[in-house]
Parts: C-alpha cells; sequence; structure tokens
C-alpha cells in the first residue's frame, strides 16, 4: 500500500494530527470539556464551508472560526464554557451558517462531505506542510502553559490562591482545542473529531492515573487509530474514518472493561501499594 | 509581629457586606479555630488573605504586608467541592500539580519533591492514596490528600477550610492532633475553620468567631458565651457546658448540628449560600 503516493500523505497526515489530537485531548477530557470542543468543531465547520464561499481554502476557515470562538469562550469564562444549553445553542447555529453558506455556493456541496468526515485520503504535500507547522506551534505551546494548565485543571480555587492566571490558562487552552480540533478535521472531518481528541484520551485515563503515562498512552492510542484505521480502510474500502472511529470505539469499551482485571491485581499484593 | 493584622476591614461578596470593619490581630504559632453559621464568611475571610478579595474598606496585613496572590508562605487547603470532576488521576499526581504548579512549562518534578510529596503523605496517614485515582477516593480520602498537600513547602500560615468535613469521628481527631502538633513544632500560625467546636477544645489557643459581618476573637471562655454569640448570630443563644462539652443552643436547638447536618443534606453544591443561617 506504501507505492502510492497518496498512501503515504495519508499516514503522514494522519500521523502528525493523531499525535497532537490526543495530546491535547487529554486535557480537554481532564477539564470535562469534551462539549466545548465538539461545538468548536461545529463551528468550524461554518468556517470551512464560509471559506468555500469567497473562495479559500476549507482549513484557513475552520482555522478563523475555531480560534475565535475558542478564545471568546475562554474570555467568557467557565459560565460558558462548561454550560451545555448554551454551547449546544452556538453549535447549532454554526451549522445553521454552514447549511446557509453550502446554500449559495452550491458547487462546493460535494466537498461539505469531505469537510464533515474527512478525506485523509486526497491530503497533498501542501497540506502536510500546513499540518507539521500547526502541529508543531501547537505542541510547542501546549508544553509552555502544560503545568499551570494541569494544576489549574485538577485544583482551580487553590491555582488561584498560588497566583495562576485562571482565566488566560483557560483562554490559551481553548485556542489551543481550536487548533486541533482544525486539523483533527483534516483527517476525520468535523463530525468525528471525537475518535481522535476524546476516544483515546479517555481511554488513557481510564487505563492509567499518572499523568506522563497516560499522556503518552493517549498520543500512542491516538496515533495506532489512525494508522491502523488508514490501513483497514485500505483492505477493506470502507471509509477511513469510519475505521478510526470503529477503533476508537472499542479503544474506549476496552478500557472500561480493563480495570477489572486491574483492581484484581492489586488487591493480591495490598501490602506493596500501602507501603 | 503578628502574623495577620485585620484593621477595620470590610470585605463584601456580591455587593453585601461579608465582613464590616472588622479589627483583629493573630500573632505568630496561634492556633485559631474559626467558626460561625454559613454564609458568615468564614471562606471570605481566607480568601481575602490569600489576596483573591480586596478589602472593600480598612486594611489586611499577613506578615506585615498587604495580602499577595502565590504568597509561598501560606498554605491553603480549599473546602472539598463534592462536585469534583470524575478523575482517574492518581493521588501522587493531583499533588504534584501544586508543586510549582503557578510557573510556565512542562510538570517536571525534583526528586527531591518526589520525597517531599510521599513523606508528607505519609505523615498524614495518606501514604497508600499516592496511586489511587481521585474518582475512587471517599470524600474524607480527599480530604486527607488535600490536607497533606497543603503542608508541602514550609508554609508559615496554614488556612484550612473545613478539614474535617465528610471525615468520620476517628479521622476527625486524627487531622486535629496532627495539624496541632505539626503547627507546634514548626511555630505555624493555624487558621481552621470548622462547624463543631467541641472535637477542637483542649486544641484552640483563640476562637474566631464569626456571624452577620462581625467577629469576636477571644479564647473559648471570652468569645463563646451567651452574649456574644447571641450578637453574632441576631438571635438569642444559650451556651450550655456539659461534661466537658460546649453546646450553642437557640431555643433548645443545637445550632452548629443543625448547621452540619444541613450541609450533609445538601451534600455542599452550593458552597456557600450567603445569608442562610440554619437554626
Amino acid at each position: 500500500m506504501f507505492q502510492y503516493e497518496f498512501m503515504i500523505n495519508a499516514f503522514a497526515a494522519a500521523g502528525i494530527v493523531a499525535v497532537v489530537s490526543g495530546m491535547v485531548g487529554f486535557f480537554l477530557v481532564m477539564r470535562g470539556q469534551t462539549f466545548a470542543g465538539h461545538a468548536l468543531s461545529h463551528i468550524g465547520f461554518a468556517g470551512a464551508t464560509g471559506a468555500g464561499l469567497i473562495g479559500i481554502a476549507p482549513i484557513w476557515g475552520l482555522l478563523g472560526f475555531t480560534l475565535g470562538a475558542g478564545v471568546g469562550m475562554g474570555m467568557l469564562g467557565e459560565r460558558i464554557t462548561n454550560r451545555d444549553v448554551a454551547i449546544g445553542v452556538v453549535l447549532a447555529l454554526a451549522l445553521g451558517f454552514g447549511l446557509l453558506f453550502l446554500h449559495y455556493y452550491t458547487s462546493f456541496a460535494t466537498q461539505a462531505t469531505a469537510i464533515l468526515f474527512g478525506n485523509v485520503l486526497a491530503v497533498d504535500r501542501f497540506t502536510i506542510a500546513v499540518l507539521s507547522g500547526l502541529a508543531v506551534v501547537t505542541l510547542a505551546a501546549l508544553a509552555a502553559i502544560m503545568r499551570p494548565l494541569v494544576f489549574a485543571s485538577l485544583q482551580p480555587e487553590l491555582a488561584e490562591a498560588k497566583g495562576v492566571p485562571l482565566r488566560f490558562v483557560s483562554t490559551a487552552f481553548l485556542a489551543l482545542v481550536a487548533l486541533a480540533v482544525s486539523e483533527c478535521a483534516q483527517i476525520v472531518g468535523v463530525l468525528l473529531v471525537f475518535t481522535l481528541m476524546v476516544g483515546p484520551p479517555a481511554a488513557a485515563q481510564n487505563l492509567t492515573g499518572r499523568l506522563w503515562t497516560g499522556l503518552a498512552l493517549s498520543a500512542g492510542l491516538a496515533l495506532a487509530e489512525a494508522w491502523v484505521g488508514i490501513a483497514l480502510a485500505y483492505y477493506t474500502d470502507w471509509p477511513v474514518s469510519f475505521c478510526i472511529a470503529i477503533l476508537s470505539a472499542l479503544a474506549y469499551f476496552g478500557s472500561i472493561a480493563a480495570p477489572q482485571w486491574r483492581g484484581r491485581s492489586k488487591l493480591e499484593s495490598p501490602a506493596e501499594w500501602q507501603a | 509581629m503578628n502574623v495577620i493584622d485585620l484593621d477595620r476591614a470590610t470585605i463584601q461578596v456580591g455587593g453585601r457586606n461579608v465582613l464590616s470593619e472588622i479589627s483583629l490581630s493573630i500573632g505568630a504559632g496561634e492556633f485559631v479555630g474559626v467558626l460561625g453559621p454559613n454564609g458568615s464568611g468564614k471562606t471570605t475571610l481566607m480568601r481575602a488573605l490569600l489576596g483573591l478579595i480586596q478589602p472593600t474598606g480598612g486594611g489586611i496585613r499577613v506578615f506585615g504586608r498587604p495580602p499577595r496572590r502565590g504568597n509561598p508562605e501560606i498554605g491553603y487547603m480549599p473546602q472539598v467541592r463534592t462536585v469534583l470532576p470524575d478523575l482517574r488521576v492518581r493521588g501522587f499526581d493531583v499533588i504534584a500539580s501544586s508543586v510549582n504548579g503557578e510557573r510556565w512549562g512542562l510538570p517536571t518534578l525534583a526528586a527531591a519533591d518526589r520525597r517531599t510529596i510521599q513523606t508528607t503523605l505519609a505523615a498524614v496517614g495518606a501514604g497508600d492514596l499516592a496511586e489511587r485515582p481521585l474518582a475512587e477516593m471517599s470524600g474524607g480520602e480527599r480530604q486527607r490528600l488535600l490536607l497533606a498537600q497543603a503542608l508541602i513547602g514550609a508554609p508559615r500560615l496554614l488556612l484550612l477550610d473545613e478539614p474535617l468535613i465528610s471525615l468520620d469521628a476517628s479521622h476527625q481527631e486524627v487531622v486535629i492532633d496532627f495539624v496541632h502538633g505539626f503547627s507546634r513544632e514548626r511555630g505555624i500560625t493555624v487558621l481552621f475553620s470548622a462547624h463543631e467546636l467541641n472535637q477542637l477544645l483542649g486544641f484552640l489557643d483563640r476562637v474566631l468567631y464569626l456571624g452577620r459581618g462581625r467577629a469576636a476573637l477571644g479564647t473559648v471562655e471570652e468569645v463563646v458565651t451567651a452574649p456574644v454569640l447571641s450578637r453574632l448570630y441576631g438571635t438569642e443563644i444559650d451556651v450550655v457546658h456539659a461534661d466537658g462539652h460546649i453546646f450553642v443552643m437557640s431555643h433548645g436547638h443545637n445550632v452548629e448540628r443543625a448547621v452540619h447536618l444541613h450541609e450533609e443534606d445538601h451534600a455542599h453544591s452550593h458552597q456557600h449560600d450567603p445569608g442562610h443561617v440554619s437554626i
């Protein structure tokens, strides 16, 4: 399957995006903001179709809209970010606008499916370059804010008392989520960003309580799901996004079942972990 | 030098004077119990000392300086929220997040910090919590974890907001005894807020009673009296001494017990319900 350039491009793009999604998604799940991430991707849909309407590449519309919305949500604070109803309304509004833009630019409609469900097999060299650049920026920024981000996510009251600028950290993080969503949508589409941004981190957090192990496991799971998904699609001719979605769900439900045998093995040696 | 000085300090929350023109001083090494009905300003006072709320009038000084966020001399244990997210993060990493957590960059930890965390956890009898995920801990276990965290970094002032909530009687004793011994040994000043006075009797140097915007600071004998508490509660209060215990009663009901049960019922969903005084 590696004799085709489009397959190599697909593996490269999916690899880059999976690692970014797994890492950013790890904190998204830890902070309980997965629904906000979902909303950002839908807002991105309006951005992508809007970009098509004015004749620029969808990814710039995606980036612009998700970044604007992410920073806006961060500045409005917890009141909006963690409120399901407000997010739901904005999410529906964004999809509505996406539909409106499609309505006025009908020849673009064929690309709508690609935006909604992804089209990793059509990724070209230029897109890979854009994704790589975005990935470097996203991961570098994540590394810069990671320490206060973990503190603020686990213990907001104490973090505030210790001088962590909660609003800034929260806004910066949602901007990173916006970047990750824009990248992720290139691979699995705006409707399926959960498969790489929520499934792998949630599974990783079920499997380990350790921060670094969890982060690495989350990125590793996302990478494995993306690559195995593409290979599976190659041999079965099923859509790639479907294959990744199936693997993501399998890993998540598998991780829920896992702690049961893990708990048993712990009980056998209680003296060791009480010491 | 006093550790805490309030000079006619007025602190507002949501436009309401939670504390009005309070003046008091607390010296080094004092173990002070902070009591009072719900919404009387126990948490607000601590937040003001941490520099999270600015007084609207008067002055506050901590170690001789105006309060500022991120003061490493203060160890703080916030009230435990029951609506904690279902976090699978292990206890060790929860505490580790607070060690220099305000700095930028990656959350790395020096070997010395690791040892400090382990020994502090062991000291509060929570060594086994290091590897357990937060989501699997009981309320009492989370309390002990957060208490250990407040002690890390050699603070000179400890602000403990309701550290006894959701602990059973034997663990309450362990916690009080430990905090008392720890503070005596190192000359640390402690503000320890609680719903019930009795467990703390015998440990307290002084008691700070808050109510209706006012405050009374003094020994238990001076403060826990019918006239002082009647003024703070705004209703007629009887103080009954029986068998080495003190009961604060209003019209035949135990005020502290009522407040305590009320909090348990509501599972602390509204952390502090302003204006609510349950009698």
